[in-house]
């Protein structure tokens, strides 16, 4: 199974509520460019995806752990709370 | 809801919040306790052990009461050092663990609803599904006097603000207080594995609610500074690893797959084979001991639990921290309110208070670990040497007709050479030494 696969099945033991729109965003996407994208690997949902030329952010799958706020090495994550509600909810956690 | 005003506002309704929500409502005080989840505990994680002796000291025997939502009892505690295809171990199972518990196995969405119920029957009112996303603050003194909340008007006004929203604060940052270094934090990756309780009771030795829980190191990190878990519930497994986050900068690997390749390791194979995974979650720990706490009180707020770092990484105590803190926080507040002096002065004595307690000796005490660790590093520490650990236990155990004089050597050089000479292996047993006794 590729990487992509089995992370989207362990996802979907996840309940998520989504919020209206993203709660992460790039202060400058131009910024990935030249970048090493340590994001793809070290997010445990996969949320940040390489395509092309640009960052596509799966924000509806965030496990919000907070990691890429603290691990871009260039600060480029401008990362919030889903709205109070949204997001996920662990049934067991 | 705008524009009220509250002895207290609690942001965050983990351990910590609950806590401190719980000790000051139970003492008259008028509290409100904001939770961004749907409910209590729905956005939390942790290993899984809760410590009777925290939740004692807040409710008292409270927690006896039939309904405390916990798994098993912890009786028997394990280590494993782990080689690709070998374990040395010690263990520690004892009867007297079981009553009074010491500890409990358990789960944060049932769990944290549970106590955040105790803090709401006390007299605490809960607000949940909505987010602190601002202090407010007296424009003249710049005292903190209440929080903005992401609903229409979503003024609370108190005059304390505590903040216990966990190991991603945004609101301590608003307080100018640095944001978490890659080093100080780890992240951790978790599956709860459905099994039968038969097979669980039969492959962990078990009885009745006995538990077991395993802290494993070694070949399953990859290199990285890590430190896995699993541990027993009533009809699922816990299992989990976490690496420091600034090793996964370096050697970058995806957890998801550090976490599959844990559960191929033939040793915890043997215990987890035929489980079915019923839920993934991860979330960071604060991993920064004692000199990554900042200052715990200021003008209107106090910092508990996740949110000001306390956890001892060593012996995987959080959750007792952090309600252990919640519970400081709000008897100071309530000392401080029938003194009527709410100064930033006076509400450092929770500060004082809690470097002083056993948050802080135990914090202090490994304050050398995180730097030693670093110097160090997992590949040397947690591939190397345990590698060596277990070839020499190997060595050790091998009956092949070779003098036991000489393969007693030979085991011993396996991991003074993984330590780097016998110089290495002194400076290493010198500084593990200081790391862990202070
Ligand atoms: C993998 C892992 C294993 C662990 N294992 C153990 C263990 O076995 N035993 C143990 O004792 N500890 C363990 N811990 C540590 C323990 O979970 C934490 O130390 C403890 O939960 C901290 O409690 P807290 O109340 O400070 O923070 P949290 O539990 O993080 O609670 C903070 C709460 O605040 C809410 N919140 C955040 N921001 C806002 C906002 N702006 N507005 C409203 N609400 C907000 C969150 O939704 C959350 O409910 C583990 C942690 C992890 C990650
Ligand atoms: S690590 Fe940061 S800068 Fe680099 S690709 Fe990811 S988001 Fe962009
Ligand atoms: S918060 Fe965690 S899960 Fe969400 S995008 Fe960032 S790294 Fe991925």
């Amino acid at each position: 199974m590729s990487s992509r696969a089995a992370v989207e099945k362990k996802l979907f033991t996840i309940r998520y509520r989504a919020d209206r729109g993203s709660h992460i965003t790039l202060a400058d996407p131009a910024r990935c460019m030249s970048c090493e994208r340590p994001c793809l690997l070290f997010c445990p949902a996969a949320v940040y995806q390489w395509e092309d030329d640009h960052m596509r952010i799966a924000y509806e799958n965030c496990l919000e752990c907070g990691t890429c706020r603290i691990a871009c090495p260039s600060g480029n994550v401008v990362w919030r709370y889903p709205t109070g509600g949204t997001g996920i909810a662990y049934k067991r956690g | 809801m705008s524009g009220e005003r509250f002895d207290a506002v609690v942001v965050g309704a983990g351990p910590a919040g609950a806590a401190a929500a719980y000790t000051m409502a139970s003492q008259g005080l008028s509290v409100v306790m904001l939770e961004r989840g749907e409910f209590p505990g729905a956005k939390n994680m942790f290993g899984g052990v809760l410590y009777r002796h925290a939740l004692e000291a807040l409710i008292g025997e409270a927690w006896k009461e039939s309904g405390l939502p916990v798994e098993r009892v912890v009786t028997e505690q394990r280590y494993w050092l782990l080689g690709p295809e070998s374990v040395v171990s010690i263990g520690h199972r004892h009867a007297r663990f079981m009553d009074p518990p010491n500890a409990w196995t358990a789960f944060r969405a049932r769990f944290d609803p549970w106590l955040a119920g105790k803090a709401k029957a006390a007299g605490a009112l809960p607000v949940y599904q909505t987010t602190a996303i601002d202090l407010l603050r007296d424009p003249a003194t710049g005292r903190v006097t209440g929080v903005l909340v992401d609903r229409d008007e979503g003024e609370l006004y108190a005059d304390v603000v505590v903040i216990a929203d966990g190991v991603n604060s945004l609101l301590r940052e608003k307080l100018g207080i640095p944001r978490w270094k890659p080093h100080q934090v780890s992240l951790a990756v978790k599956e709860v594995l459905a099994l039968p309780r038969e097979k669980i009771e039969d492959r962990f030795n078990l009885e009745g609610n006995e538990g077991v829980t395993i802290e494993f190191l070694g070949a399953t990190s990859r290199g990285l500074t890590g430190l896995g878990f699993l541990y027993t519930n009533k009809e699922t497994l816990s299992l989990g690893i976490g690496v420091m986050v600034d090793d996964l900068l370096r050697r970058p690997i995806a957890p998801y797959e550090l976490l599959e390749s844990v559960k191929q390791h033939p040793m915890l194979h043997k215990l987890l084979h035929g489980a079915e995974t019923v839920e993934y979650s991860a979330h960071m720990i604060p991993e920064g001991a004692w000199h990554a706490v900042p200052q715990l009180a200021g003008d209107g707020w106090v910092l508990c639990g996740d949110a000001a770092g306390l956890v001892n990484f060593v012996n995987r105590e959080g959750s007792n921290l952090a309600m252990l803190s919640g519970q400081m926080a709000g008897e100071v507040i309530v000392e401080a309110r029938r003194a009527g002096d709410l100064s930033a002065q006076r509400l450092m004595a929770y500060d004082r208070r809690v470097r002083r307690s056993v948050i802080g000796q135990d914090l202090r005490k490994i304050r050398r670990l995180p730097a030693m660790l670093h110097r160090w590093g997992g590949e040397r520490l947690f591939d190397h040497l345990v590698g060596a650990i277990n070839e020499a236990a190997y060595r050790y155990f091998l009956v092949d007709g070779t003098p036991k004089r000489q393969a007693e050597a030979e085991a011993l050089r396996h991991v003074v050479r993984a330590a780097g000479g016998w110089r290495g292996t002194m400076r290493l047993a010198w500084d593990a030494l200081r790391g862990v006794r202070g």
